[in-house]
């Protein structure tokens, strides 16, 4: 729909200022057509669907209840509270230590452990899981370390989630630590105080909101993440697995609802205490900032170094032994090379085309999505007028950070699949999961390219009004050039993204479109743990290929389009 | 709105809608067979019909039991091939299955035949309980072999032994369900409880277990002898164990389902899943098929083995499963701390 609107438009140039209005809006209202049926519509249906029985009759509470007093529900949710908490105060402290070498040191090749940090983001959250029972399994490497303990259970999770969680708590806390002023470590170190001092009274309360964040943030994943628990958490159930269980297992669909809005509850709590938080912060900061640059100090570099080395070793650790056990014969028994876990002939899951579909829906996700998120950005932010759409595509931009793709899974099951629905037909098409994916991933998305479009002067488009030049001229010629970067990255994140998900998407896959991430499931669920392995290898290769690939392309535009920025 | 929403619920997850690529007929097939025999049954198939196109929806036991029945007023599946028989009597309590006698049925051993007539649903092939034991492991951690399942209770297997989730595997239930019937509801309980003392794990498919035992990460898999023995003959350091009380077992079988649209097809595949070519198929995996005379010896597997299967009373099985998955979830999934 959107590209046709799109091919239109050129020819309505010669219509003149009332006909771009007019254009404007219905752009606008398109876009929020999109946003509410890819997002709004299937949300509303879950509701629904929690308070009917399995032959849609309404029951008002019932499911509530009968979810509330069985046993095995309650004790799931204790221990994803549980879990949910102990990751979280974990990560924290290891993401900041992280975040604080990086930015408060002058050590060489920052910029190479910033990559390393961020590394996790390129598996899906089953690769360290896999990895785990690899080297702490009953078979693994090091598992003399655990004293004749187990890798099956609470800890086995909290360790697979550190390193599915560690890059998104790693990313706000840098955020919140390169915002620090210089003046205020200056006043510091005039009045006497030492590091120590400086440490606790200006760096920590300087990214107090961002610690605060990076926790909710943490803490909504972890309780909704269900790779990992399901591959290392034995006989530790949580709730994100049982609402996967309820629906796929049991076909219990009225259940799965409940369990999914109990998931929706905390990632609705973080949102409204972020956006409680936001408002202070603004007043935190001053436009007079000076750039804080550390000074020359050997013994902190050295210690920031450890620190560096630790956390990135244990990163890398978890990521290369998945790939490494995946070119093993036959672990523990015969460990010569073989690429035949690659071939996924004989195992479940759909092997290489699943693959396939996963590259055709990460591209689809990335071109699409950068180029939906960029038009919706620019008219929030750009385009006079249309207050009440515009705010409505505000939200609805924003609505996806609260809602957990599990979630929205469901959502999608229960509105698209609904006999009367006109779109029943697209039911299980790759394109329904491409409008899953950029409705999950829609709020990062439109952040960054907001924030690029923000940098640019709004008189751009007041010149271009007094030339009766139309805005899209505008966006094609000054917008869209000047923001190639920030739109390259948004590719990137919507493409890795795509590729690594499993939460919402193994809801509405079918045989015919199996998908790589939720194939590993699949293998691991039948016992081909190296089979899994593999396929993990091969989403990760793909992710970090195509990112070494747009960071290429970034350079290459960036000498092209960014020498204005440059002075002189 | 009542019907709507059955409907709903009945295309859930099986996607039908998605645009298929045109063969002349398109028959969508259910199956809790191993990954691995569908490409051989599904080529075989095909080679011999040419004009149909098997599109093959594979999931545990469990699962494809639960999706079966969810879509009960809006049925998906045009038939079932290779699911256990205990799941199909249940669809034929709730009315879902269609009479046919495929071609050639009364070549087939009247026992491995629903008693209907004509009858319901065909039989395929036995598979049954067995445990695979990790060799070198039980070496290293000095465990004796089990010979019964009464051994698999005693102290010095405590955290060594897995066992798939009998409401998501078929090879789960039938342990279950067979456990049960050789010692009696009360006693059957009791070694559970016993057992669950010592399980490690309970996993969502019927090879993990022996998967797990041939990878010594547990050294002790209750599962069924196709994976053990195939894991055997690649190398892996297991015996497979037959229990002396005897093997809990169920029959892969073949049902059309009630309203398929593509009934002529459907029967041409129930007419395949009895031929000869397919049992030479099955034989392939499992020692006894429900035409005698087919079956091979499998050096992996014992000559008495036909013997050595419980005494199992299908119509119980089936009509208990709910209940027992029931209990068993209340006693072994909700307690109050994990074991260990």
């Amino acid at each position: 729909m959107l590209s046709a609107v799109l091919r239109w438009l050129p020819r309505g140039g010669q219509a003149g200022i009332a006909g771009e209005a007019r254009i404007a809006s219905l752009l606008l209202w398109a876009l929020v057509a999109v946003l509410l049926l890819g997002l709004g519509l299937p949300l509303l249906f879950i509701f629904a669907k929690s308070v009917q029985d399995g032959d849609g009759g309404f029951v008002c509470l019932a499911n509530f209840a009968q979810v509330l007093q069985s046993p095995g529900l309650l004790r799931a949710s204790s221990n994803s509270l549980q879990l949910g908490l102990t990751v979280t105060a974990l990560v924290l402290p290891l993401a900041f230590a992280f975040a604080w070498a990086l930015l408060r040191s002058r050590l060489w090749g920052r910029g190479l452990w910033r990559q390393v940090g961020l590394s996790p983001l390129l598996a899906p959250s089953l690769m360290p899981a896999i990895s785990l029972v690899y080297l702490f399994g009953n078979q693994g490497l090091l598992k003399d370390w655990l004293h004749g303990g187990n890798i099956y259970g609470f800890w086995g999770v909290v360790l697979g989630e550190l390193f599915y969680t560690f890059p998104h708590a790693l990313l706000i806390i840098m955020t919140a630590l390169s915002a620090a002023d210089a003046r205020l470590y200056e006043a510091g170190r005039v009045l006497g105080a030492g590091p120590l001092r400086q440490f606790l009274t200006i760096t920590l309360p300087g990214v107090r909101y961002g610690l605060v964040s990076a926790g909710l943030v943490v803490f909504t994943l972890v309780l909704t993440d269900f790779g990992v628990p399901k591959v290392v958490g034995g006989d530790f159930n949580v709730l994100a697995v049982e609402a996967f269980k309820q629906v796929i297992g049991q076909q219990n669909f009225p259940r799965g609802a409940v369990v999914g809005l109990l998931l929706l509850l905390p990632a609705i709590l973080s949102c409204l205490v972020e956006r409680h938080m936001a408002r202070r912060q603004q007043a935190a900061l001053t436009a007079r900032a000076q750039p804080f640059a550390p000074a020359p100090a050997w013994l902190r570099d050295a210690g920031a170094l450890l620190l560096l080395l630790a956390i990135g070793l244990l990163l890398l650790a978890l990521l290369g032994v998945g790939v490494a056990a995946s070119f093993i014969k036959y672990w523990p028994y015969n460990l010569d090379f073989t690429l035949a876990h690659y071939q996924f002939d004989t195992v479940d899951g759909g092997g290489w085309s699943a693959y396939v579909n996963s590259l055709q829906l990460a591209t689809a996700t990335a071109v699409l999505g950068s180029l939906l998120v960029f038009v919706g950005a620019y008219v929030c932010e750009k385009l006079p007028g249309m207050a009440l759409g515009r705010s409505l595509l505000r939200f609805l931009a924003m609505l996806p950070m609260a809602v957990p793709g599990l979630v929205l899974g469901l959502g999608y099951v229960f509105f698209f699949n609904h006999p009367a629905n006109p779109l029943h037909g697209w039911y299980g098409s790759l394109g329904l999961m491409v409008l899953c994916c950029i409705a999950h991933f829609y709020t990062t998305a439109h952040l960054t390219a907001a924030t690029a479009l923000k940098q640019l002067d709004g008189e751009f488009e007041a010149v271009a009004a007094s030339l009766k030049v139309p805005f899209w001229v505008t966006w094609w010629r000054v917008s869209l050039p000047v923001c190639l970067p920030a739109l390259v990255d948004v590719a990137r994140f919507l493409f890795v993204s795509a590729m690594t998900t499993l939460s919402a998407l193994i809801f509405i896959m079918t045989p015919e479109h199996s998908l790589a991430a939720v194939s590993i499931i699949t293998m691991d669920d039948a016992g081909d743990t190296a089979a899994a392995a593999a396929m993990a290898t091969l989403v990760v290769l793909s992710s970090a290929g195509l990112s070494l690939l747009l960071s290429l392309l970034e350079r290459l535009l960036g000498r092209r389009n960014q020498r204005w920025r440059k002075p002189g | 709105m009542k019907k709507q929403m059955a409907a709903c619920i009945g295309l859930v997850c099986t996607g039908l809608m998605a645009p298929l690529a045109q063969a002349a007929t398109t028959l969508t097939v259910y199956s809790a067979l191993e990954a691995d025999q569908v490409k051989d049954y599904k080529a075989a198939f095909e080679k011999a019909n040419p004009d149909i196109e098997l599109r093959f929806v594979r999931e545990s036991t469990g699962v494809i039991t639960a999706k079966l029945l969810s879509e009960k007023n809006n049925p998906q599946a045009d038939v079932v091939w290779g699911l256990a028989a205990t799941s199909l009597m249940i669809l034929d309590q709730q009315g879902m299955l269609q009479s046919y006698a495929p071609k050639g049925v009364e070549n087939l051993n009247r026992e491995f035949v629903d008693k209907a007539h004509p009858p319901k649903w065909t039989g395929m092939d036995v598979w049954a309980a067995t445990i695979c034991f990790n060799t070198v492991e039980a070496v290293k951690k000095g465990l004796p072999k089990p010979e019964s399942w009464a051994d698999l209770t005693k102290p010095v297997y405590k955290g060594q032994i897995v066992m798939p989730h009998p409401a998501s595997s078929g090879t789960g239930y039938l342990d279950v369900s067979a456990w049960l019937q050789m010692m009696g509801e009360k006693n059957g309980w009791d070694y559970m409880d016993k057992l669950h003392v010592n399980m490690a794990q309970y996993v969502h498919s019927g090879s993990k277990p022996c998967k797990m035992a041939a990878a010594g990460e547990y050294p002790i898999g209750i599962s069924f002898e196709y994976r053990g023995a195939e894991l055997k003959e690649k190398g892996a350091p297991i015996d497979l164990v037959y229990p002396k009380e005897g093997l809990g077992w169920d029959l892969e079988a073949t049902a059309i389902l009630k309203g398929s649209k593509n009934l002529a097809a459907a029967k041409m595949l129930a007419d395949f899943s009895v031929s000869l070519p397919a049992m030479q198929l099955y034989e392939k995996n499992y020692a006894v098929v429900a035409m005698p005379g087919v079956a091979k010896q499998n050096p992996y597997i014992p000559t008495d083995y036909a013997k050595r299967l419980s005494k199992n009373n299908f119509a119980w099985a089936a009509k208990n499963r709910e209940a027992i998955l029931q209990e068993w979830s209340r006693r072994y999934e909700s307690k109050a701390a994990p074991k260990n």
